[in-house]
């Protein structure tokens, strides 16, 4: 597998920067922006895998994202739980919802498990405005503890953190990809029906892979809370998520595990100076104009177009690693 | 009761109103070409769908090798040696042709310890062996008709079944390529496959079927050696009026 060592080396270089980054860079604004763009890249890695990979579409990615971050705030008001603890425990909790949803929902084909993903958001909203424990509508402060070691402030240890959990899905997904499990999904996401008669099965693949997209969403939202030092259900229940969730793989591409990353990498940087430079609100805007723009003008996303520009350059396909799966097309 | 691969008993299927299956009943044995006519609309596909898996039949029963499958989903069915062609083809768009017959080489025939290394191998050999070896890296989409019947065929067997469903896998060929598809279909069946094979091209049906059998309106209105359904009034009623 010379790929998957050149994967794990990009990965141990990515961790390496990151580290260097929280040593180097002195404007601490870098790490606000950073952390919210690693966030986006496990977000989007993670819709993928169940809506890019099977084509079963998640639009309530927001609802496991704030799982995640009030399984969080309950952990640190209940026992003043470690990080490392608050993460495992959002990405077990969130995988349960997942689950949950997918084994209500996935046995019929076609769009009822999005729907129920919209209801899920409505009503994991409600039930948090409605518990008092971790702060109700009003929300909730929460106090950063002091910087581990070696980090100047607390929220470059956070974006260290992020970056981890970043390239754990970004792994994880690959590994899916380049399996016999992702070509079972994308059997699924072709013919539903032929990919049963050739033996997958599908219940049991489309139930794996909600109930792991749900858990990295809920792992993505653990540090939340410690990252903002308040937690309220407005802005963690925002739409933004949702959105930037779906937008971001469709943009980037959903066929292979970089096309979120680049989506989400692009997306979220423009979002970031968009806020900052113009207005917090126009920033909604941009994702919403750039998703109609690509589904209207490149269904296939930033890999789709790349490969297309590629291929009419007379380069052998799959020099992206687009089609890097095992089976396909060595040249 | 094992000297049977299929006994189909008294299934029924309806679709709200209309009764698709009413009672049929048929026996395959070990080896066996059977060949299924009917006009349109006489519950043929249905009834393949029943035996998959990709349709519950609601009444009656389905032994596949002496085992009871009336229950179980399509994919289990496959995993116990039982494949299927669609009339109208149905690859995996988004995979090359290599790739599509991977998936049940890794599903069905290395379940539990897939490897995709031999997996496309052994992908590449049924490819060849239908005729599609420099086909192999084409994406699915862009093949021509006679050529995702053949990837049907190619998918079909990948899973190494003991029985082969076969819906009009001949539908819409050239003459020359109904005989290139039905050659690689009597080869199977020399390797020992069963197989159950629907089809509207007389010609075809005749020089397949050990057996044939007519469904009418979801009935089953004969069955016996080609000739004989051939020439049976009930079946020169319903195909020629009068």
């Amino acid at each position: 597998m010379r790929g998957g060592n050149r994967f794990l080396a990009a990965a141990v270089l990515v961790l390496i920067a990151a580290l260097a980054l929280t040593h180097t860079v002195q404007n601490e604004y870098f790490f606000f922006a950073g952390y919210v763009v690693l966030q986006f890249v496990v977000l989007a890695t993670a819709w993928n895998i169940l809506g890019g990979y099977a084509g079963y579409v998640n639009f309530g990615s927001g609802a496991f994202f704030a799982v995640g971050a009030y399984t969080a705030v309950a952990l640190i008001k209940a026992l003043d739980a470690p990080l490392i603890v608050q993460v495992i425990a959002a990405f077990l909790l969130s995988g349960l919802l997942g689950f949950g949803v997918g084994a209500l929902t996935l046995r019929l084909r076609g769009i009822f498990f999005s729907i129920a993903t919209v209801a899920v958001a409505v009503i994991c909203e409600t039930a948090v405005i409605n518990w008092r424990f971790v702060g109700g509508s009003r929300g909730l402060a929460i106090l950063q503890p002091a910087a581990p070691l070696w980090f100047e402030s607390y929220t470059r240890f956070l974006f260290v953190v992020m970056a981890l959990i970043a390239i754990f899905s970004v792994a994880l997904a690959r590994y899916i990809q380049i399996s016999w499990i992702g070509r079972g999904l994308r059997a699924i996401r072709d013919d539903e029906d032929a990919a049963e008669c050739a033996g997958v099965p599908t219940l049991k693949l489309k139930l794996a892979a909600a109930t792991l997209s749900g858990a990295l969403m809920g792992a993505a939202g653990a540090p939340f809370p410690l990252y903002m030092s308040f937690i309220e259900p407005t802005s963690v229940f925002s739409l933004n998520y949702a959105v930037s969730a779906l937008a971001m793989p469709i943009i980037g591409g959903t066929s292979s595990w970089v096309g979120p990353v680049i989506g989400a990498v692009l997306l979220a940087s423009v979002q970031q100076i968009v806020t900052v430079t113009i207005s917090s609100e126009l920033n909604v805007l941009v994702v919403g104009v750039l998703l109609v723009a690509f589904v209207v003008a490149a269904p296939q996303g930033i890999l789709g177009l790349a490969e297309r520009l590629i291929r009419s350059r007379g380069v052998a396909r799959g020099a992206l690693g687009a089609r890097d799966n095992g089976i396909g097309d060595r040249s | 009761m094992t000297s049977s691969v299929l006994a189909v008993r008294t299934v029924c299927k309806r679709f709200g109103g209309f009764a698709a299956l009413t009672d049929v009943s048929l026996t395959v044995g070990p080896g066996e070409r059977l060949g299924i006519i009917g006009p349109n609309g006489s519950g043929k596909t249905t009834l393949i769908n029943c035996i998959s898996g990709s349709l519950r039949a609601d009444a009656g029963s389905i032994d596949f090798n002496g085992i009871d499958i009336t229950r179980l989903p399509a994919h289990r069915r496959a995993r116990l040696g039982m494949a299927r062609s669609f009339q109208i083809p149905r690859p995996f768009f988004s995979m090359t042709a290599a790739e599509n017959v991977a998936v049940p080489i890794e599903y069905v025939r290395h379940r539990g310890a897939p490897h995709a290394a031999r997996a496309r191998r052994e992908a590449l050999a049924l490819l060849e062996q239908m005729g599609l070896a420099d086909k192999a890296d084409l994406p699915a989409g862009v093949l021509p008709q006679v050529d995702l019947r053949k990837l049907e065929l190619a998918r079909a067997m990948a899973a190494d079944p003991s029985l082969l469903l076969l819906d009009e896998v001949m539908a819409g060929l050239s003459s020359a390529e109904v005989d290139e598809v039905l050659d690689i279909v009597l080869a199977l069946n020399r390797q020992g496959v069963t197989i159950i094979m629907i089809e509207h091209i007389m010609r075809a049906i005749m020089r397949f079927s050990l057996r044939v059998v007519c469904l009418d309106a979801g009935r089953i209105v004969t069955e016996g050696a080609p000739a004989e359904v051939a020439e049976h009034p009930d079946v020169r009623r319903i195909y020629l009026g009068a």
